[in-house]
């Protein structure tokens, strides 16, 4: 008899990817950017500041594992020695967790850097939304930092908060987008808890009243969107605009917050998730340019 | 003269009946998501626990977050009055009151007859509310009882970073994974909860009697991390706290 496997709605795809464009052995330097955030890692490989590999996994909850697994995936998708590396750059919540590391940047500085990277240089605030803080940066033409603000307190507006809706609701988080948008009428006013547990309580409460799953999965959005977009407010907008972290390949809530910021955010053909080790990586090519890289 | 209060929690709906300044019957039931079933069967069971039949119920006031939707009532008093109300029937020195619910905590200060004088709230954020150490029981894989008594077993103090109930479940497995001791584990959550409803009573100051109804004050591990954080001997509690508010209900139909 097969075995029944409890399907796991929260569950996101780990990904991983090598550049066939790129030859490691003709490259100056090596960087390695690694964030280990509170829900998922990313490690970028860098050969002289063009992405060579990366994966996107899951933390789980052995911080100081996550950083080692995350890299070694990455590697794995190469044919290079670990020991090719010139500079290692840890970012992100359990940054003080990446033990070959060869020095920490805050989350912030590399978000807006790997931002910079990744949609270019006109990017002037950047919007990261991750799995337990929101953070909204301010930054110039080489992905400096002016101004931010965050918030790591409160699940609302953040990927746990989706993570558990998605869970309650059964739906497969990365299908919530799309499922957000099939249904017929007007679109529903947003839950009115912005406390997830009590948001939870309420989407139940609405299920029994007969809404449609769809029609649920639209106001949590709606309410996800509205928290973050207050944030945003706080710190003010300027063009160009762009989304980085998980939250950004969710167009249930992207599509709901971009009409309250009033412009159109940035496209790019990279993943989201791993601006922060992208950031991180470029910081440690700063370094090694500098001459602070590992050997000669 | 026989009243009823009947209390329609978020989590529980639970019914007093009084006669003459007595408690003569109780009922407690799951309010689930049909609050007049709930309101319903509740009186029931009160009714029979009383020996009575509900039609002998001369006087019914509703209180609670779904109060509204009750018919049968006569009148709904709020939650501040209830609880205080509640709390001045058991303890006449109740100065100062706190109620602590599933997804609700309340003080008020309250004079000698029992009415509020002052109140503070919390509806806002689920980590100052029993949800909290329902989800934490989850997270550390025992009941909320077996909870309570755990966090007495331990003196040392970890720190709790996340105030969340959802980040502080990611953070709980995290202790967990790096050999933390569950009683240890369970500390912490009782100190970060008892942090939170202390820092609501102070709103309103701190002057005794401290009395304390809502089920979590059920929870000895709270009530003991309670009095560490406001620094105090005593917190008076009646038997059964979770009946406070419908308590301070029946008190009010008795008396209007």
């Amino acid at each position: 008899m097969a075995e029944e496997q409890k399907q796991e709605f929260w569950r996101w795809p780990e990904s991983s990817w090598k550049n066939p464009e790129i030859d490691w052995n003709v490259a100056r330097y090596i960087t390695v950017g690694i964030d280990v955030g509170s829900v998922s890692s990313q490690a970028v490989i860098m050969a002289d500041g063009k992405i060579l590999a990366y994966s996107n996994m899951r933390t789980g909850s052995d911080s100081p594992s996550s950083a080692r697994n995350a890299f070694k995936l990455t590697l794995a998708a190469t044919d290079m020695p670990e020991d090719r590396m010139d500079y290692c750059v840890g970012t992100g919540y359990g940054r003080i967790n990446v033990p070959f590391a060869d020095r920490t940047f805050t989350e912030i500085a590399c978000h807006a850097r790997g931002a910079n990277f990744i949609y270019g240089n006109g990017v002037r605030t950047v919007l990261d939304v991750g799995g337990q803080d929101i953070k909204a940066i301010k930054c110039d033409e080489k992905g400096k930092v002016s101004n931010f603000l965050m918030n790591d307190k409160c699940a609302a507006g953040t990927g746990r908060g989706m993570e558990v809706f998605s869970e309650l609701l059964r739906v497969p988080i990365s299908d919530v987008g799309d499922r957000s948008f099939e249904f017929e009428g007007e679109e529903p006013a947003a839950v009115s808890n912005t406390c997830v547990v009590y948001a939870k309580s309420e989407a139940t409460g609405l299920l029994r009243k007969g809404w449609s799953i769809e029609e649920v999965l639209a106001a949590y959005c709606k309410a996800m969107a509205e928290r973050i977009y207050e944030l945003i407010e706080r710190l003010g907008v300027k063009a160009e605009f762009a989304v980085t972290g998980g939250m950004a390949k969710n167009r249930g809530v992207m599509d709901r917050l971009m009409p309250l910021v009033g412009l159109a955010r940035m496209q790019t053909k990279w993943d989201t998730q791993i601006a922060g080790a992208i950031g991180a990586a470029l910081f440690g090519l700063k370094l090694c340019q500098k001459g602070k890289g590992r050997k000669k | 003269m026989i009243t009823a209060g009947i209390d329609c929690g978020a989590k529980n709906t639970k019914t007093i009946i009084l006669q003459d300044g007595e408690i003569i019957g109780k009922g407690m039931v799951l309010t689930g998501f049909e609050q007049e079933k709930a309101v319903e069967e509740s009186l029931e069971q009160a009714a029979k626990d009383a020996g009575i039949s509900k039609d002998d119920v001369q006087k019914i006031y509703a209180t609670g977050s779904g109060s509204k939707t009750v018919k049968m009532a006569d009148d709904t008093l709020n939650d501040i009055q209830a609880m205080a109300k509640g709390a001045h029937f058991f303890f006449p020195n109740a100065r100062t009151v706190a109620d602590v619910g599933a997804e609700e905590a309340r003080a008020a200060k309250i004079d000698e007859k029992g009415n509020p004088v002052d109140f503070a709230i919390n509806e806002k954020c689920a980590a100052g509310a029993g949800v909290f150490i329902e989800g934490m029981a989850r997270a550390l894989d025992v009941t909320i009882e077996e909870m309570g008594a755990l966090c007495l077993q331990s003196d040392k103090e970890i720190p709790m970073n996340a105030q969340c109930v959802i980040f502080a479940e990611s953070e709980v497995v995290g202790l967990i994974h790096s050999n933390t001791d569950k009683p240890e584990i369970s500390k912490a959550i009782h100190d970060a909860m008892a942090s939170r409803i202390a820092s609501i009573i102070r709103r309103i100051g701190v002057n005794e009697d401290i009395v304390m109804v809502g089920g979590v004050g059920s929870n000895p591990g709270f009530i003991s991390a309670m009095k560490r954080e406001l620094k105090v001997d005593s917190i008076y509690i009646p038997d059964e706290p979770q009946f406070g508010a419908a308590v301070g209900a029946a008190v009010v139909a008795a008396e209007g």
